[in-house]
């Protein structure tokens, strides 16, 4: 699992690749908890799934932990291009209603 | 016809991927959708994951999990029996464990929504456990049929 940033406008971007699996989220929360606290003068962070190839349970916890980080900052969280797949998971878990897909 | 494939890993979680990649490779042999394959990966991934994070807490290479798999194929298609077992602490209220956001380990970012994914993307599941005798999952899925999407190995 990997993250690539970019900050644009006030807007923080956290690119999410890779599988995103409880073995592989360890390293990703401390890396982004890490830019949270970096940018914390984001306007808002956009999480961007295109390239998770996989994502199971454990990203639900992953963008639910995140999204209560940022919120600590103020900063509100969003989620763009999930897989029909992960999108499944999000939209059965609710996890749009705190963080809405874009 | 019948296919059969059993699998037995230690249970890290470095192995969580090789053992969805495993199932679904195995699957192949029934000729699923690509959306088929992705839902069967994710159940796997969740009875998996279970087996190394709650059932043997503290971890350690000795501690291992099976997973049996039994293919048959069928006139629609075809149907994927997985059984997914470890010999852990097992679950004290089955009942319990099985509802939506119940988790035992909130602290460490789980959202108690593994068993509930297990139920939505396959046909069938049924969880057996008890305090101190492990946990078995028995979960299936048809494949093909009247459901759509671009068939593999077409
Ligand atoms: N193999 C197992 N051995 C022991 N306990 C288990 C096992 N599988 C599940 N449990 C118990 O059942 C609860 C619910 O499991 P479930 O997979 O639904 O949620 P979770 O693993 O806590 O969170 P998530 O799967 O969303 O990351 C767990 O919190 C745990 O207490
Ligand atoms: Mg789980």
């Amino acid at each position: 699992m990997q993250i690539c940033t970019d900050y644009q406008d006030k807007v923080l971007y956290l690119r999410l690749s890779g599988e995103m699996d409880e073995h592989n989220a360890a390293a990703a929360r401390l890396y982004a908890d890490r830019l949270a606290e970096g940018y914390a003068q984001s306007e808002k962070a956009v999480i961007d799934l295109k390239d998770v190839s996989f994502m199971d349970s454990t990203g639900i916890g992953f963008l639910i932990g995140r999204y209560k980080k940022f919120r600590r900052y103020g900063i509100p969280v969003y989620v763009t291009n999930p897989s029909p797949g992960a999108d499944k998971v999000l939209r059965m878990s609710g996890v749009y209603t705190l963080m809405p897909r874009i | 016809m019948e296919n059969y494939m059993k699998l037995e890993i230690a249970a890290l979680s470095e192995n969580e991927s090789f053992a969805r990649s495993a199932v679904a490779a195995f699957a192949l042999y029934l000729n699923p959708s690509i959306s088929e394959l992705e839902d069967i990966k994710t159940a796997v991934s969740e009875a998996v994951t279970n087996s190394v994070v709650h059932a043997y807490a503290g971890g350690g290479a000795q501690n291992k999990i099976s997973i049996e798999c039994r293919a048959e194929k069928t006139q629609e298609g075809g149907v994927l029996h997985i059984t997914v077992s470890d010999g852990g602490c097992g679950i004290e209220d089955v009942e319990k464990a099985v509802l939506p956001f119940y988790t035992t380990l909130e602290n460490d970012e789980r959202s108690g929504m593994g068993f509930t994914i297990m139920q939505t993307f396959m046909d069938g599941f049924a969880l057996e456990s008890e305090k101190g005798r492990g946990t078995k999952v028995r979960m299936f899925r048809k494949l093909g049929g009247n459901r759509e999407g671009e068939r593999m190995n077409a």
